[in-house]
């Protein structure tokens, strides 16, 4: 099947049902997309399809076959995202760093529908998990972001 | 790690901030010609330092640290592996300010096995919240040192004498003739110098990157995807497995009833049994984990020869009980006065039980191990790890090869918080190992999140009695705890039968309140789980135990909690300034119950607690909601002595505050029948983001001896909101987590 995947169209040859994530890291070597639960649960497997955050460790890949994927690889390349991984640096959100792939992708596609988001926008789109307990300085890059 | 943690015989003389005596032997440049400041990092550079000598002082060759490239940046191998507590920000911070170069031209990675590194205390791990102040002083001499020797260097090529010479970041100067020469220049030159005998090191009052909120050097990796992780890692050849494992801890794979058909599934390699697991070889790891939960295992029953087997009975609330009903004093750690004889001729004797559950890590990058044999019959691992030495010496022994053929490679953490530490069933990398060897390929093994939380090592569950005496005028004049359960660094080290294993009391006892008559026992009752470290170990209970039993004791006395712990601190100033700061940043102590402009109901409670080196004053605000415990802000005070990095600080305070918050509220490993009932963050909750409160942090610097930061900020967390619950409850928090309580009957 055909997977577009940041604007490039990739062919891949697996089982339809193989969760989106498992093909992006081990078929196509993009890891920058994160394994935690795969219970849809975490949300560090956060990747845009068709600009909507969707957990890809549930999500078939069958199912995204024609839809336009972005991935935290070419976060830095969209102009929302641009700005998300700038507010997340000027932040410095990271602490281990392992679920930020996934919030940086959830923050860029609340960004990308909602420009201007309220706390209460952001409290509903921000809930993936961190266990370092980053989420003040999360909900802050979103501000900051919304307002570059 | 607990801040007691005897690693080794060297440890205890120095921990607790004490630098540990370094001497200053050893050369660069003949013993280590491959190692120079500023050539290309050698291929074989593990192995030659695994050669190295024996009698090598660690953190005194520039060389195994320090590579200085032509472009001028530099390569620095650290002793302490990355997992979110901004390490190796805080050592380039450290040494680049005694080199002479600003941190930002650092990049970090963690050292390879070798004598160099053996930074804690004579042996190596990261934790104890011990990496900082335990090189500190080590790695500023060490970039004074290099510093020194590129001065010498640039002396000779300019032809002045070094007294002429001083430096910018980055370069040498010659102020008189306006010359300068980059570091990456002489670096070559300046490597084949000896070590300079004695270093000055820059003044304090002159730093320019210490003790200031520099950025972290791994924050736009961290934000753009590029950090790896060990689950990153990939080497051509490499094949997928995955397990699953008995699941209680000592059974064995016996029949394999649909092995044939398993075999049979899309890219599956082979299927192998293991110790304890079985594994399923695929070309992908989906591929791996769909056939390895397929397999229909038949699993024996533990026998009597396995360690630690899991009893095919056991329950945590049968466990929790019998820690309850266990009776006697134990064995007495911490004594002053007489306790027994206060307590029996008090005015008042209060009686308490306070008991806590096990929990999970919970990171959230799950176990793996990256296994290679090389032809030449050396083994390589990228393994998450705390401790490169201990997890090299056990995978030789799973390999059966010499330690110094086992090349390790430890990539930074997707969280630890304890987790990585040598705990033999809960890590992949000897299944990994064996598995490699079987199929004569590389393999990469990850554990699915279920198979984590099954074989994760917990931080044990506890009970503690207590018994406080008070005065007429409700003063505490007794304090008697005995802690019943058994603590990691006894599991992990060894302990003696009539020796009291600090990790089970650290929190109960230690603490600074002047209390005349006190006693700390403990009863050691075998966990028949596998236990160990948890972010901040005996503390992460028992200063929740301790402080809100001071309540209980307060309230008794009919006494403000706060004003009680200002009255029994009044002989130690560093904590009475430290509590007086928390009650500062949060505005002045109020207990309540008050109302809020949102016209909620709330309570204050305080707590402190002095772990690591560290002392720390929390105070919380809490309300309740439908039944819902909100916790709104969180105030924490620290005094670490000392700092490096206040960003770094303040952004481990948040941590802390999570965590602490997350286990006081929502967490609890809960076994039926030998089996965790939870297999995934759906049966285990941790704390989301619309629980996060607020944190304010304030830094005192009493410039004490430095203390840890990694974990202090945990213990104060969850009797702060126990204390302020209380109030708006109107009853005792005694177990945790407390969302285990009925609340709707007390909204306000």
């Amino acid at each position: 099947m055909e997977l577009t995947i940041n604007g490039t169209k990739h062919q891949v040859d697996i089982e339809p049902d193989t969760p989106l994530l498992w093909v992006l890291r081990d078929e196509l070597a993009m890891t920058g997309t994160k394994y935690g639960c795969g219970l849809a649960q975490c949300g560090a497997c956060t990747v845009l399809v068709d600009g909507q955050a969707t957990r890809s460790c549930v999500t078939p890949v069958e199912s995204v076959a024609g839809a336009d994927i972005m991935t935290i690889e070419a976060v830095a390349d969209d102009p929302v995202g641009q700005k998300v991984v700038e507010a997340w640096v000027a932040n410095q959100v990271a602490q281990c760093g392992y679920c930020q792939s996934g919030q940086v992708m959830a923050a860029t596609a609340l960004l990308k529908q909602t420009p201007k988001p309220t706390d209460e926008d952001i409290a509903g789109a921000m809930v993936n998990l961190c266990r370092c307990g980053t989420y003040n300085a999360i909900a802050a890059a979103v501000r900051d972001a919304a307002q570059a | 790690m607990n801040d007691m943690t005897p690693i080794n015989p060297e440890v205890q003389a120095s921990y607790n901030g004490k630098p540990f005596k370094v001497s200053r032997r050893g050369f660069l440049g003949a013993s280590l010609g491959a190692l120079v400041l500023g050539v290309t990092l050698p291929a074989a550079r593990t192995r030659a330092l695994a050669a190295a000598p024996a009698s090598v002082s660690p953190g005194s060759r520039v060389a195994a640290f320090l590579e200085i490239r032509p472009d001028s940046t530099v390569l620095f191998r650290s002793a302490f592996i990355e997992g979110g507590q901004g390490i190796f920000t805080a050592m380039a911070q450290i040494v680049g300010e005694e080199l002479d170069v600003d941190p930002a031209n650092f990049v970090v990675e963690g050292a390879p096995p070798g004598p160099d590194y053996l930074l804690t205390g004579g042996g190596r791990f990261t934790g104890g919240s011990m990496s900082v102040r335990m090189s500190y002083d080590t790695m500023r001499k060490l970039g004074a040192s290099a510093r020194q020797m590129l001065l010498q260097a640039a002396a000779t090529k300019l032809g002045v004498p070094a007294s002429e010479l001083s430096t910018e970041p980055g370069r040498v100067v010659h102020a008189t003739s306006g010359r300068t020469v980059a570091y990456g220049e002489i670096a070559d030159d300046a490597a084949k110098l000896p070590l300079p005998a004695d270093v000055a090191l820059r003044d304090r009052a002159n730093f320019r990157w210490i003790g200031k909120p520099f950025a972290r050097l791994d924050a736009r990796d961290k934000s753009t995807g590029k950090a790896k992780y060990s689950i990153d890692q990939t080497i051509d050849g490499m094949l997928y497995a995955a397990v699953q494992h008995s699941p209680r801890l000592g059974g064995e794979p016996e029949a394999l009833q649909n092995e044939a058909d398993v075999q049979g599934m899309p890219g599956v390699h082979s299927i192998h049994r293991l110790p304890g697991a079985v594994a399923v070889v695929a070309n992908s790891w989906w591929r791996a984990r769909r056939a390895v939960e397929a397999l229909q295992v038949n699993w024996t029953e533990a026998p009597s020869t396995a360690s630690h087997p899991m009893p095919a009975d056991f329950s945590s609330d049968a466990h929790m009980a019998k820690l309850k009903a266990t009776s006697g004093d134990g064995v007495a750690f911490e004594t002053e006065g007489d306790a027994a004889g206060t307590l029996a001729g008090a005015a008042r004797v209060i009686e308490a039980v306070y008991d806590a559950p096990y929990l999970v890590h919970g990171q959230l990058e799950p176990p793996s191990a990256l296994a290679r044999w090389n032809e030449d019959g050396s083994l390589e691992l990228w393994i998450p790890n705390q401790a490169p030495e201990m997890f090299q010496a056990d995978a030789a022994k799973v390999a059966g090869i010499a330690p110094e053929k086992v090349i390790i490679h430890s990539p930074m953490l997707g969280g630890f918080f304890g987790r990585h530490f040598l705990y033999q069933t809960a890590n992949p990398y000897p299944q990994a190992i064996l598995l490699a060897k079987a199929v004569g390929r590389p393999i990469k093994l990850l554990w699915s999140r279920e198979e984590e939380f099954l074989r994760d090592a917990l931080r044990p569950m506890a009970a503690v009695r207590f018994r406080g005496g008070l005065d007429a005028s409700g003063m505490p004049v007794a304090l008697s705890a005995v802690a019943v359960g058994e603590g990691p660094t006894g599991r992990w080290f060894g302990r003696q039968p009539n020796k009291v294993d600090s990790s089970a009391v650290e929190g109960i006892a230690g603490k600074v309140y002047a209390i005349p008559n006190r006693r700390v026992g403990q009863i050691h009752v075998d966990d028949p789980a596998i236990i160990g470290f948890w972010r901040s170990v005996g503390h992460s209970m028992n200063d929740f135990f301790y402080e809100t039993f001071f309540d209980e004791m307060a309230d008794a006395g009919q006494q403000d909690p706060y004003e009680l712990r200002l009255r029994l601190l009044a002989g130690s100033p560093r904590h009475k300034t430290l509590l007086e700061a928390v009650a500062d940043l949060s505005g002045g102590w109020k207990r309540g119950p008050f109302a809020a402009e949102d016209g909620t109901r709330r309570a204050r409670g305080v707590a402190m607690a002095s772990p690591f080196g560290s002392e720390v004053a929390t105070i919380a605000e809490v309300s309740l909601r439908d039944g819902e415990i909100a916790v709104h802000d969180v105030w924490v005070a620290i005094d670490p002595g000392s700092i490096v990095n206040p960003a770094i600080i303040e952004a481990q305070m948040n941590s802390a505050v999570a965590l602490g918050l997350s286990s006081a509220l929502l967490e609890e490993v809960v076994y039926v029948n030998g089996v965790p009932q939870a297999r995934n963050y759906d049966g285990y909750q941790i704390l989301t983001p619309d629980r996060m409160p607020r944190v304010h942090v304030r830094i005192v610097e009493s410039g004490a001896p430095m203390g840890g930061i990694g974990e202090p900020g945990l213990p104060g967390v969850p009797p702060a909101v126990a204390n302020a619950l209380s109030v708006l409850a109107g009853e005792r928090v005694r177990s945790l987590p407390m969302s285990k309580f009925d609340l709707k009957e007390v909204d306000g």
